[in-house]
């Protein structure tokens, strides 16, 4: 077995040890970490439903080697909310609006739109498809999911 | 897989090579995770070259545009490099996803060497220099001598990819692509266009319509003596059909699961009728 190695996830420093260095991060933080709102389901990259963050940067987390991520900061969609039984601002917003099915994409969806009102807090609907076009929902849900990122930008421009 | 070597420097990830030339290098993973995730690749050694400063930097030098290997598509659209090299920016737009875009690289669009890697078309309009660096020191080529094959390149053993450096001509450039839907699309036919009003040329090369990506030299060399260039009219409709069919005749393509030779070679034909219209109207510059 490879040298244990240390993943900062949500801001815990956790070791991954007894893993075989071809893992994903999606797999390490579901299977090693017991992180499992991170979905795995094409592991191509075509779906999105494991996006994360790293280092603040929208990426799928089945094309990440997960060795390779020691030392970035990873974000789940467990370290979106504001607090440990709190939902955020965008997650509160897929519920009203209910943008939620079967689940199964809706945490990438979720990470992908907190880093959408990151960088545009006022998004037109086409910045919304743009930004979310690598995110598939199955259950064709899509009307509801735009018009929730719409919600969700709107409380969050009205907080102070 | 025996270890992971995630470089944080350019001699990093030389000592790392030369220490194991048979190495895979992982750059943004889009190519290689989906290939390990499905267990068809076993890579024993890996060398990680994502965060290494000196390939994430482009510059000018000398009227070339240098982009490193590591520069994403991400950052091909949304910085400066966006206007040295429009028709990078417009292929890189065509590109997967967001979080795809925000991971693949140049360099590993390079590595990958798939007929159908969307900036291989542009790296050739451009006459790009693919600059590679090992244990044999810094080796300089162009696409043709880089992209063997489908999927086979010409690096060695212990070889990296630095960086590709790109023509900057006076002109506009397009790039194309046909596929079934707007995003996360493998192009089914893709061409650049790249007018250069100082040399009085047209460039024009082809993706996913071969085993490489060929330029349709015949067609450039036509197309050149049918344009007004003191003038800047546009072209008219015979010649841009006709630029079409010529462009279409230095393609090959063959039927697979993404689409059939028929289909491409017609694809390609209007692909090119439409870059030299865009190119050549009086109007401003349009979205892809």
């Amino acid at each position: 077995m490879p040298d244990p190695y240390s993943l900062r996830v949500n801001g815990v420093d956790c070791e991954v040890a007894d893993s075989d260095l071809a893992e994903s991060l999606l797999f390490v933080l579901r299977e090693r970490l017991g992180l499992t709102g991170t979905k795995n389901a094409c592991t191509e990259g075509e779906c999105s439903s494991c996006a994360v963050l790293i280092d603040g940067v929208l990426t799928c987390s089945c094309l990440v080697l997960a060795a390779t991520a020691a030392g970035q900061e990873i974000t789940t969609v467990e370290g979106l909310g504001d607090g440990r039984d709190e939902l955020s601002v965008v997650q509160e917003a897929f519920v009203h609006e209910g943008a939620v099915q079967c689940g199964f994409c809706t945490p990438g969806l979720i990470v992908a739109v907190h880093d959408l009102l990151e960088a545009n807090p006022e998004p037109s609907d086409g910045d919304v498809r743009e930004a979310l076009s690598g995110n598939l929902c199955r259950c064709t849900g899509y009307g509801r999911i735009l018009a929730a990122v719409h919600s969700a930008a709107a409380t969050k421009r009205s907080q102070p | 897989m025996s270890d992971v070597v995630v470089a944080r420097s350019l001699d990093e990830a030389r000592e790392a090579l030369a220490h194991q030339p048979d190495a895979t290098v992982l750059a943004g993973g889009t190519d290689l995770m989906v290939e390990i995730n499905r267990g068809l690749r076993r890579p024993r050694h890996v060398v990680g070259v994502a965060q290494v400063p000196e390939l994430r930097r482009w510059h000018i030098a000398d009227n070339r545009v240098v982009v490193g290997a590591g520069v994403t598509y991400t950052e091909m659209m949304t910085t400066a490099l966006a206007d040295a090299a429009p028709a990078l920016a417009q292929a890189a737009r065509t590109v997967g996803s967001p979080p795809i875009r925000n991971a693949g690289t140049l360099g590993g669009n390079l590595g990958t060497a798939s007929p159908a890697g969307d900036t291989l078309p542009v790296l050739a309009a451009l006459n790009a220099e693919i600059v590679v660096t090992g244990p044999d020191g810094e080796r300089r080529m162009g696409l043709d001598d880089f992209v063997v094959g489908v999927k086979q390149t010409s690096l060695r053993p212990g070889e990296l990819i630095v960086a590709a450096e790109l023509d900057r001509p006076t002109g506009r450039q397009e790039f194309l692509k046909i596929g079934p839907r707007n995003a996360m699309v493998i192009s089914m036919a893709g061409l650049a266009l790249v007018a250069d009003h100082d040399a009085r040329t047209v460039r024009c090369a082809l993706g996913a319509v071969a085993a490489g990506i060929p330029r349709a030299r015949e067609a450039e060399a036509w197309v050149a003596e049918q344009i007004d260039w003191a003038s800047g009219a546009g072209v008219d409709d015979g010649v841009a059909d006709e630029f079409g069919q010529r462009v279409a005749a230095a393609s090959s393509p063959i039927d697979d699961h993404r689409s059939t030779a028929a289909y491409r070679r017609h694809a390609v034909a209007v692909l090119a009728t439409r870059a030299l219209k865009r190119a050549f109207s009086s109007g401003e510059a349009g979205d892809a």
